[in-house]
């Protein structure tokens, strides 16, 4: 299977696919560490890929979703966005929104806590 | 070879000529970057749309380990 057919295949299966730098357990970078963060405080089930397991993973990625960067959010085979697009999201309410329109649990009150945490 | 702030504001200056752009230097350690890009040409654009377009004002500068751009935290909006 070629890198695309395998990030196909992992969009299709997964309702929720988070591409990041390390895992959910163990992120790698800052950016992968805060998208990874929300979901798992969200209690939001996703599949992670690691993408520093597989440099054609990662290269794959990248020309896959036409975004330069990691982590990539996919949400129902919808690319939301990387940290910024997802941080933005979570805090307006629109990750909510999405999710609730996509059919995808999500943990409502957690998600307020992340809000209230951040209020300015 | 880190960018500095004026090599990113430039790159995404001549796509977007008119836009309001901020350039924050996040860690002080002149690799960690925050662009604000606010432009008309956004409207109508969701956020995907918006940053791929900054994205390719950047020219591969983000690209992998020999991208010059090591971290661009992007905020991008039309403005009010």
């Amino acid at each position: 299977m070629t890198a695309t057919d395998q990030i196909r295949d992992t969009i299709a299966k997964n309702d929720v696919v988070l591409f990041m730098k390390g895992t959910r357990a163990m992120p790698q970078c800052g950016f992968s560490s805060r998208v990874a963060g929300v979901l798992n405080y969200m209690g939001v089930e996703y599949a992670d890929v690691d993408v520093l397991a597989d440099p054609e993973i990662r290269q794959g990625i990248k020309d896959f979703s036409d975004w330069p960067t990691i982590p990539q959010l996919y949400v129902k085979g919808e690319f939301v966005g990387g940290c910024d697009i997802v941080t933005e999201m979570t805090l307006s309410g629109e990750l909510d929104q999405l999710f609730e329109a996509k059919g995808v649990a999500y943990d409502r009150d957690a998600a307020d806590k992340i809000r209230a945490a951040n209020a300015s | 070879m880190p960018m500095e702030a004026r090599d990113i504001e430039s790159l995404i200056r001549a796509a977007f000529p008119d836009a309001r752009i901020t350039i924050t230097d996040l860690a002080g350690d002149g690799n960690h970057w925050a662009a604000e890009v606010v432009d008309e040409s956004f409207r109508g654009m969701n956020r995907v749309q918006q940053q791929r377009a900054v994205y390719a004002s950047l020219r591969g500068s983000m690209d992998g380990p020999s991208g010059a751009l090591h971290a661009l935290a992007l905020t991008t909006k039309a403005p009010d």
